[in-house]
């Protein structure tokens, strides 16, 4: 059966895929829950995260989904600990991440952001909803209103995997100074406020380093 | 096409999550009408993506994987989008997400007076920002005034100038403390725009602050 639904997605920026949407749900989740523990399934010479989501995207592919797991739910647990969380709390979050990623897989694109950044952005408005208790307002990809990007920019043609390899090596070359703040704001969840708090330092030294940040991996990206 | 944005360091803590509701209710509202923006918000999560992947790992506990398999179920399947129904009749005035706190139409929104130069509605947000929005009548100019902090003010119908530039639908204009200006709209068409504000403003002569309460929260 192939069901269509409208769904508002507050995790999903641009077009959406049609993902594979015919199955047999009954069969598959019996055998797999039956069989696999997911702390058991080796995770070493392994495809790439972003091979595995796509599988979980096409396929439905609860194996694939079971790594997934095994990789991110722990690291999602400790994100949602950073911010003085109970490891209870925690736990419940990370695998409340990981059920969005399933379900909501169909919205995964890999043109538009890595697995890894999917999966952060999905942690991140939960971390929002419940520990900062506010709200993230979002764009709607599927808004009348909404004005296209006219054409790809040269950075749409690397791809988002491709280009979160980069990002990563950028950010292990900032200075310890830059890369701090930068931890502090996108793991810790800090406000800019905050972070100066924490720190010492003025608020505008906190926006200039995350600033140059940037600015660094915007040109090292350019360069390819 | 925007012209003017929003500050990076606004960008930046909408896509690691700590902008605050009032002030991701503009950024968002202006992303939609800016790809550029879209693509600096998703470039900066990916470090937010990258880092996740280099968080210390807290072990869950034995049991947590088989509670989580045991509510998979199916997917959500999803609608593609499709360009074709973005044709610019059907364009709202108010794209999302500001339109699921103001709705669709402009005519429909209770409007509370602004002393002479046009009307507000303050959006209730749960942070500590004042969400509003404005329609400041055509041919007006707002008294010159400066800020106590920072303001956003994104254009969404007609057109405003100050000695920064003109600024029409799409625009952001982010402004800290230190702007004084005085705004001023088309002779033709009334500017309906959405204002951010994390206090009220400060007027810089004696007779425009009858015009402050009207301002404040």
């Amino acid at each position: 059966m192939i069901g269509i639904a409208a769904v508002t997605s507050p995790e999903g920026m641009g077009l959406v895929r049609c993902g594979r949407r015919v199955q047999d749900n009954n069969s598959t989740v019996q055998s797999w829950t039956g069989n696999i523990v997911a702390s058991e399934v080796s995770t070493a010479d392994e495809p790439d995260l972003d091979t595995h989501l796509l599988r979980v995207t096409i396929d439905e592919d609860q194996i694939a989904f079971a790594i997934l797991y095994a990789r991110m739910a722990p690291r999602i647990k400790g994100l949602m600990m950073r911010l003085g969380t109970d490891a209870a709390t925690a736990e419940e979050l990370a695998q409340e991440t990981m059920l969005r990623v399933w379900r909501k897989s169909a919205l995964f694109n890999p043109k538009k952001a890595s697995a890894a950044t999917w999966i952060f952005a999905i942690a991140r408005n939960l971390r929002i909803d419940r520990i900062r208790h506010e709200v993230r307002p979002e764009l709607d990809p599927n808004d009348p209103a909404l004005i296209p990007a006219p054409q790809l920019s040269a950075e749409d043609f690397v791809d988002a995997r491709k280009r979160q390899e980069r990002v990563r090596a950028c950010l292990n070359d900032l200075p310890e100074y830059q890369r701090q703040v930068v931890g502090m704001s996108f793991v810790e969840g800090l406000s800019h406020q905050e972070i100066a708090d924490r720190l010492d330092i003025p608020l505008g030294t906190v926006k200039s380093r995350l600033r140059l940040s940037f600015e660094k991996l915007r040109n090292m990206l350019r360069k390819f | 096409m925007a012209i003017y944005h929003p500050k990076l360091d606004l960008l930046m803590s909408y896509a690691a999550g700590s902008s605050g509701e009032s002030w991701g209710l503009a950024i968002a509202t202006h992303m939609a009408l800016c790809p550029d923006c879209r693509s600096i918000v998703s470039l900066a999560e990916e470090m937010g993506g990258s880092l996740l992947e280099d968080v210390a790992p807290e072990p869950m506990n034995s049991s947590s994987w088989e509670q989580l398999a045991s509510q998979l179920g199916s997917p959500e399947a999803v609608q593609i989008a499709s360009p074709e129904t973005a044709t610019p009749s059907a364009q709202p005035t108010f794209p999302e997400p500001l339109r699921r706190y103001v709705g669709n139409d402009a005519k429909d929104i209770p409007w509370k007076r602004l002393s002479g130069v046009g009307y507000q509605h303050l959006i209730p947000t749960r942070d500590l920002g004042q969400a509003r929005l404005l329609k400041i009548l055509a041919g007006r100019t707002i008294p010159q005034h400066g800020h106590r902090g920072r303001e956003l003010t994104l254009v969404l119908s007609g057109f405003f100038s100050d000695h920064l530039g003109e600024f029409t639908r799409g625009d952001l204009e982010d402004t800290d403390e230190d702007l004084i200006h005085q705004p001023a709209t088309s002779a033709h068409a009334d500017c309906i725009c959405l204002a951010v504000t994390d206090s009220p403003l400060r007027f810089t002569s004696l007779i425009p602050r009858l015009v402050q309460p009207f301002f404040r929260i």
